[in-house]
């Protein structure tokens, strides 16, 4: 245990059991990002998805546990490998795959891609591809939440690559100088990259980053859905109830490759076998059986072949649907409603 | 009608907006407790205390996404930057968020921002204190850039400014603060974004200038109207934006077109309209358009060799000469 994990912050005595019908329905949003990726993973062999693709295969009682523990109005924003995360925020598989097919019924109307979706609704403040320039956006929302005396919070994630980027230290520091509600979760897959942890960050573990900016600090199984969740929940409390930051390192292990263009050569299978042995979705499945949750294997069968049925669907609605027409390529860069009467916009392209 | 200064009229559309919009807060290095490094925002943390007037730490990166982030989230902040020069260890934030996230989250999330301070050379600062970047922000599709020469406007471009739903950077110039002029004192007094505005008629030349560069080109038609050339001098006011029309009517009229612009030459803003002039007004012109820009050239400390690198009023008169052979 690291000094800055001592400084964690204090149990909120409610117990974090949950009903039988929830832990199925966690247990189903993390198999639902993984048959989404693995299907993602297949479309983009067939072309159908250009451009970048991060998956969160291996990463899933993350995503899920830590925002499973929120507000349906509390604000999440996040990096580039960003599937998950809008799955468990409750985005549907639908109109993320038809965002990476690049289509019109897309998340962010196939303007954004893979490493940029968003939804208003879900308050899912993306999906962004500069690393760690997400970090100071969440402040923002953090203190637009204090500021409107909301009660809401603001998990931030980060991967452990984001972790020497100046404008993560400046937010550490903004965060815990004005006292904002954010929660900051180093997504540690041990892999920047192709570079490891060892050979790119100074002060391991990286929860010590806390330290410096007096912010309590905690450490989680990634792996492990309800440590996520107990782990999470102490800090989500600390900034609803007393306004303070929280900066958390959660381990976790992403199975593919960096990205889908990445062979992941850097790594022995050895390594990426022993680590799926402590497979997320396997350990919550056992843990669902020996405490009855179902009756037996055979329903979280079932329940899979649904999961499988949704992703296939949703696959269909992204082959399906509509290219964006380009006469709308103008349309989303600036707020049609405005304060005041509209500015002539220049036309500067004459061919 | 009252008589200020620029400052006074930049901190007077901030109380303004402020009063009027509790969303609306200002943030930035010294802008509260020492009032400002250029005193733009004297006063302003008396009035509205310290939720709404609030110093950072130095760290642009930092509180310019901050008030992205914020601003996607409702409210509508002013970020000054001590200077302009400062931002650019915060270029990701404005290009990349203020810029994109609009477009990129399919027209979900609006960025009501304005980034705001100082800019410009001549004051001897050296080259690292002296950019004028609004060539480099008017390149980001999505921000609007405006660059105010006199207290007039910069009043009314920055209560506009302060209340478009959009990312504004606001391009001030440090030259300027102590500047005096006119100002309406009367309601609610706003100039429209994209305009540009005729402050000397005439009919030789078309000068088109910006910020200081606007009271150089006025003061080099001073000097050729003592030699009978009438230059008509348009202050662009808003770069992007910029007023096509405007330039057009006077184009129509002089036939002979010089841009003034302190920014470096290389894709400097005049380089656009220059393009755009030829392109749409080929049969107006008696003359090839000329720039007179900031000299391709790091800015020297130099007092001399400075002067010497900025548009002056000898450079613009040469310029106007040339073009009027």
């Amino acid at each position: 245990m690291s000094s800055a994990e001592t400084k964690s912050a204090p149990q909120k005595g409610s117990s974090l059991e949950l009903p039988p019908a929830e832990k199925l329905r966690l247990y189903r949003q993390m198999l639902l990002i993984r048959r989404f990726e693995e299907k993602a993973a297949q479309a983009f062999t067939q072309s159908k998805i250009k451009g970048f693709c991060h998956l969160y295969i291996g990463e899933e009682a993350l995503g899920v546990g830590t925002i499973s523990v929120l507000q349906p109005d509390d604000a999440v924003i996040t990096a580039y490998r960003d599937h998950g995360h809008a799955l468990a925020r409750g985005m549907t598989p639908k109109e993320c795959m038809a965002e990476l097919f690049g289509k019109a019924t897309g998340c962010s109307k196939g303007k954004g891609g893979s490493m940029h979706f968003f939804s208003k609704e879900k308050h899912f403040y993306g999906g962004h591809g500069i690393v760690g320039g997400q970090t100071p956006l969440g402040a923002g929302l953090a203190f637009a939440q204090k500021y409107l005396g909301t009660q809401r919070v603001t998990l931030c994630y980060l991967g452990d690559g984001a972790v020497n980027q100046g404008p993560f230290h400046e937010s550490l520091n903004l965060a815990a100088l004005w006292k904002l509600p954010i929660i900051y979760i180093i997504e540690n897959n041990e892999w920047s990259m192709g570079t490891s942890l060892a050979r790119s960050s100074a002060g391991l573990p990286l929860v010590n980053r806390a330290h410096g900016y007096d912010m309590a600090g905690l450490v989680a199984n990634g792996m492990d859905l309800d440590d996520v969740r107990a782990k999470t929940a102490e800090a989500v409390a600390l900034a609803r109830t007393e306004s303070m930051p929280t900066l958390m390192e959660i381990r976790t292990y992403r199975y593919r490759g960096h990205s889908m263009s990445d062979p992941g050569n850097y790594r022995t299978k050895e390594e990426i076998e022993k680590h799926k042995e402590s497979d997320p979705i396997l350990l919550y499945k056992a843990r669902l059986l020996e405490q009855k949750v179902v009756k037996n294997e055979g329903d979280l069968e079932k329940l899979d072949e649904e999961v499988k049925q949704e992703v296939q669907e949703a696959y269909d609605f992204a082959e399906q649907s509509p290219e964006p027409d380009p006469s709308e390529i103008y349309d989303d860069m600036l707020s049609p409603e405005d304060q005041i009467p509209e500015i002539p916009r220049g036309n500067y392209n004459h061919f | 009608m009252q008589t200020i200064t620029m400052r006074e009229a930049l901190n007077q559309a901030m109380a303004e907006e402020m009063e009027r919009d509790e969303k609306v807060f200002l943030m930035g290095e010294e802008v509260a407790e020492y009032d400002g490094a250029y005193k733009v925002s004297q006063g302003l943390l008396k009035k509205f205390g310290p939720k709404r007037v609030i110093d950072t730490p130095i760290s642009e990166a930092g509180f310019v996404g901050l008030s992205v982030g914020a601003a996607t989230y409702g409210l509508r902040p002013i970020v000054e930057f001590m200077t302009w020069s400062f931002s650019l260890v915060a270029f990701d934030q404005i290009v990349n968020n203020a810029g994109q996230i609009r477009y990129m989250s399919g027209g979900q999330f609006s960025v009501p921002l304005v980034l705001r301070g100082s800019s410009g050379g001549g004051l001897q600062v050296g080259a690292t204190h002296s950019h004028t970047p609004e060539n480099w922000y008017a390149n980001v599709p999505a921000l609007t850039v405006i660059t105010p020469a006199f207290p007039d406007d910069a009043k009314g471009l920055l209560k506009s400014a302060i209340r478009s739903n959009n990312p504004v950077c606001f391009i001030e110039n440090e030259k300027l603060y102590g500047f005096k002029g006119e100002v309406p004192d009367e309601g609610d007094f706003l100039v429209p974004i994209g305009k540009g505005r005729i402050r000397r008629e005439g009919s030789s030349v078309t000068l088109v200038a910006n910020s200081a560069s606007t009271h150089r080109a006025l003061a080099a038609a001073e000097e050729l109207a003592k030699d009978g050339i009438e230059a008509e001098v348009i202050d662009l006011r808003t770069i992007k934006p910029y007023d096509f029309d405007l330039i057009a009517e006077s184009v129509a009229k002089t036939h002979r077109l010089v841009i003034v612009e302190e920014n470096k030459p290389y894709a400097g803003w005049g380089a656009q309209v220059a393009y755009d002039v030829q392109r749409r007004l080929f049969d107006e012109l008696d003359a090839p358009i000329t720039r007179v820009t900031g000299m391709d050239v790091p800015q020297p400390y130099n007092g001399r060799m400075e002067q010497a690198v900025m548009p002056n009023e000898q450079r613009i008169i040469a310029a106007v000469r040339d073009v009027l052979q």
